[in-house]
């Protein structure tokens, strides 16, 4: 579910977002959906390949949205997903 | 362990030993302290009643707990997951409790879990009478829970036999990994007579075989040694191992899908103690030698079976007393060597045939004159005597 | 995207049981990530946590944490767990089990517990159904549901888990969905380190089986219900949060402070030993 802010926050040049790397552990997925669903910024979209298991492991569909909220990690009930924060030293 | 406290028990022996003056039940209930008991789960049912309140009232005394469950199957529950934190633990009950307890008394066989269970056997079935002796139950310590499997109980047919054979029943329990089945009667339970307790350093007690690799490293929980019973790890030692009473393979986890698994599993449960009976076996014998009637007794009617056979004695016939320790494993090769001597076997019981069973297959083409009894009183000698004399 | 890191919870997990059985999508699952994370961020020993479960699909999931584990008999996780409690008081013992397994057959063991004040952690897996043997009704299948052994629709009343937890005396009461995974969390670490008895109820997706039977054939459809159904209420009167299909109220209910059976043991065995 994408979130959508009725306004822009009004701190939102001082305050710097994580960004956030997506790990896949593909193999693993069960092809529940949750991680692509909830995801609220829409980073995660179903991929095309065929894991071991036989269904579609999610893709990251654009990795700079990803602002490390975590969710997909704690849903996920295969321990499939999980972020790690990027490391923006020399820009991300 | 947060259950001994140490300071406690330098200053004063646990059981004071010597000789004294007590009822069955309380004996079996200091026998288990002495063991090293000092986890009582519990339901209250007459005659086992009193084992409750003793414990109730000496295991605070000693840092030990005491909890009453609100059922035998909680009771039984709690037992073996207190066995499994490390703490040697035991339950009595009756007839109607020991029904309740089957499928958790399954529960610690699958998951070989040492504990003991002591059933002061009433007359039965159902509610029955609750204050008049039986040997009903003997049987159903056998076969009561589902699934196959071989179990070690002991007969005490004395108030001394109710101190010195649980604490037997400890050790066997811790020995052989196992549910220890002390099956008494409301008479033995019941009856007061003297007891010589040893000093506590000359009781030999046994404690369950520890695991030899360090923790945290690979352990199977249910690996066997030569004597087919699996090292004991416990909770909090850091070997973080599973145990379930799904069939399971040495290393705990569940095999629900492998005959191998199940093949292996239960025909170790119960060679465990076949292959291991010599060792485990008692019986008691009198005037046996060279006796031409044997008369087979357990429990409360073995007294009356003892006086029986010396009144037959004094008469000239030639009588002798097997009295079986343990009812189970059964003592199959003693009572077989005895048949082959003897022209017949007598097997009084407060039952309507149970144990006489086990000696008409193990006496084989031997006559066995069975003679029930039911309700209170237990056999007279002279109604033994009258079986003994009339055999030709 | 890379896959050389491994995931932060592995120490967690038995390596050599992942994947685990349940179903795509299944509740359970998100409770083993919670509970897991709970202990990651507690940072407790691991040596010294006992996770107890009884017989269903939740009962599994003794069998994939990385501690001291045991899977008892039907609805009897609760008693063994009070014996090991007793019996080495310096360890923290869960129960991790499931709503027939604690509330139909274990529920005499549920109350007493309760009653005790034993200092244990009950997390309850409430999907509302028996998923391992098939889908039949249990104590918390809402009225009217079809379910194999209610094939003209159930006529049962369903419990009202956190009215009942409330009423045995329970000192820590939470309600949350799979979908509320951080709250979640978080009420598992306040549980394990609360003194007396703590109860956590966890609304379950069983999509392959109570969202089958019941017009939620995916597990995304389930966690859609959980979201427009559920409301955080915090401290609200447990006697009035029953599940509707319209209302799940979620939150800490009851969050009390009363002497747990360990302590009152402990305070009497000194003054028994003093006495002496």
């Amino acid at each position: 579910m994408p979130v959508k802010t009725w306004r822009r926050p009004l701190d939102a040049d001082k305050v710097k977002p994580p960004k956030g790397e997506v790990h896949l552990l593909k193999d693993r997925c069960k092809g529940c959906g949750f991680c692509i669903q909830f995801c609220p910024k829409e980073v995660l979209e179903e991929s095309n390949e065929i894991n071991a298991r036989g269904v579609h492991p999610p893709r990251v569909r654009d990795e700079n949205r990803c602002a490390l909220c975590g969710f997909c990690s704690a849903v996920c009930p295969d321990f499939a997903i999980f972020t790690t924060e990027k490391n923006c030293q020399g820009g991300c | 362990m947060a259950t001994t406290t140490a300071s406690v028990e330098k200053t004063r022996p646990v059981v004071r030993s010597g000789r004294r003056f007590m009822s069955g039940d309380i004996a079996c209930a200091e026998g288990a302290l002495a063991a090293g008991c000092r986890f009582f789960a519990g339901y209250p049912i007459t005659p086992a009643t009193e084992i409750a309140e003793h414990m109730a009232r000496r295991l605070p005394e000693i840092g030990g707990v005491y909890i009453q469950m609100e059922d035998e199957i909680g009771s039984m529950a709690a037992v073996i997951g207190a066995s499994y934190a490390g703490v040697k633990s035991m339950t009595a009950t009756s007839g109607p409790g020991f029904s309740l307890m089957m499928e958790n008394i399954g529960l610690a066989l699958m998951t070989e879990t040492p504990c003991v269970i002591v059933n002061v056997m009433r007359g039965g079935p159902s509610t029955g009478q609750p204050t008049m002796p039986g040997q009903q139950d003997v049987m159903q310590a056998r076969w009561g829970s589902h699934g196959d499997y071989e179990i070690i109980a002991l007969a005490p047919s004395s108030v001394q036999e109710m101190f010195d054979l649980t604490v037997e029943a400890f050790n066997l329990a811790e020995t052989y990994r196992i549910p220890v089945f002390v099956l008494a009667d409301e008479i033995v339970g019941h009856m007061w007579e003297r007891v010589n307790i040893p000093e506590a350093d000359s009781i030999k007690i046994v404690n369950r075989k520890k695991p030899t690799v360090p923790p945290n490293n690979k352990f199977a929980p249910f690996k066997p040694n030569e004597d087919l019973v699996p090292p004991m790890a416990v909770f909090g030692e850091g070997y973080h191992f599973h145990a379930t009473g799904l069939t399971h393979d040495e290393r705990g986890y569940p095999r629900t899908e492998s005959a191998e698994a199940q093949t292996q599993l239960v025909q170790r449960l119960c060679n465990k103690i076949r292959k291991n009976k010599e060792k485990i076996v008692r019986v008691e014998n009198a005037m046996l030698e060279d006796a031409e009637v044997a008369v087979v007794a357990y429990g409360i009617a073995a007294r009356a079976a003892l006086s029986a056979v010396r009144k037959a004695r004094a008469t000239g016939i030639k009588a002798g007393l097997l009295r079986p320790v343990t009812l189970w494993p059964f003592p199959e090769e003693q009572v077989a060597q005895v048949s082959r001597r003897v022209k017949a076997i007598v097997v009084p019981e407060m039952n309507c045939g149970q144990i006489v069973r086990e000696v008409e297959r193990a006496a084989k083409e031997t006559p066995v004159i069975f003679l029930p009894k039911l309700g209170e009183e237990p056999h007279k000698p002279d109604e033994i005597l009258d079986a003994v004399g009339g055999i030709q | 995207m890379t896959e050389e890191i491994p995931h932060p919870y592995e120490k967690f997990l038995r390596k050599d049981r992942i994947p685990h059985i349940w179903c795509e999508g299944c509740g359970n699952g998100i409770i083993l990530n919670c509970f897991a994370r709970a202990l990651d961020e507690l940072n407790i020993d691991l040596n010294n946590v006992v996770v107890v479960s009884g017989i269903g699909c939740i009962g599994r999931v003794s069998g994939y944490t990385n501690t001291d584990s045991f899977h008892t008999t039907h609805g009897r996780p609760i008693a063994f767990a009070t014996g090991v409690k007793l019996a080495n008081p310096e360890l923290k013992v869960v129960v991790i089990s499931g709503d027939g397994d604690l509330f139909a057959i274990g529920g005499n063991h549920f109350i007493h517990a309760a009653r005790r004040n034993q200092d244990i952690t009950v997390i309850c897996a409430n999907n509302f159904i028996y998923g391992m043997t098939g889908g039949q009704y249990g104590p918390t299948t809402p009225l009217n549901t079809w379910t194999t052994t209610t094939p003209y629709g159930n006529i049962e009343q369903a419990f009202n888990l956190v009215h009942l937890a409330t009423a045995c005396g329970a000192v820590y009461v939470a309600r949350w969905t799979t979908l509320h995974t951080r709250w979640l969390t978080e009420s598992i670490k306040k549980a394990l380190q609360k003194e007396g008895f703590s109860f956590i109820e966890v609304i379950s997706q069983c999509p392959e089986i109570f969202g089958r039977y019941n017009k939620m054939e995916t597990a995304i459809k389930m966690m859609q219900w959980f979201k427009e159904a559920s409301e955080v209420q915090h401290f609200s009167d447990p006697a009035k949060a029953e599940i509707t299909p319209h209302r799940i109220t979620v939150g800490e209910f009851i969050d009390i402070e009363k002497p747990s059976y360990g302590r009152l043991l402990k305070e009497m065995q000194a003054r028994v030993a003093e006495k002496k």
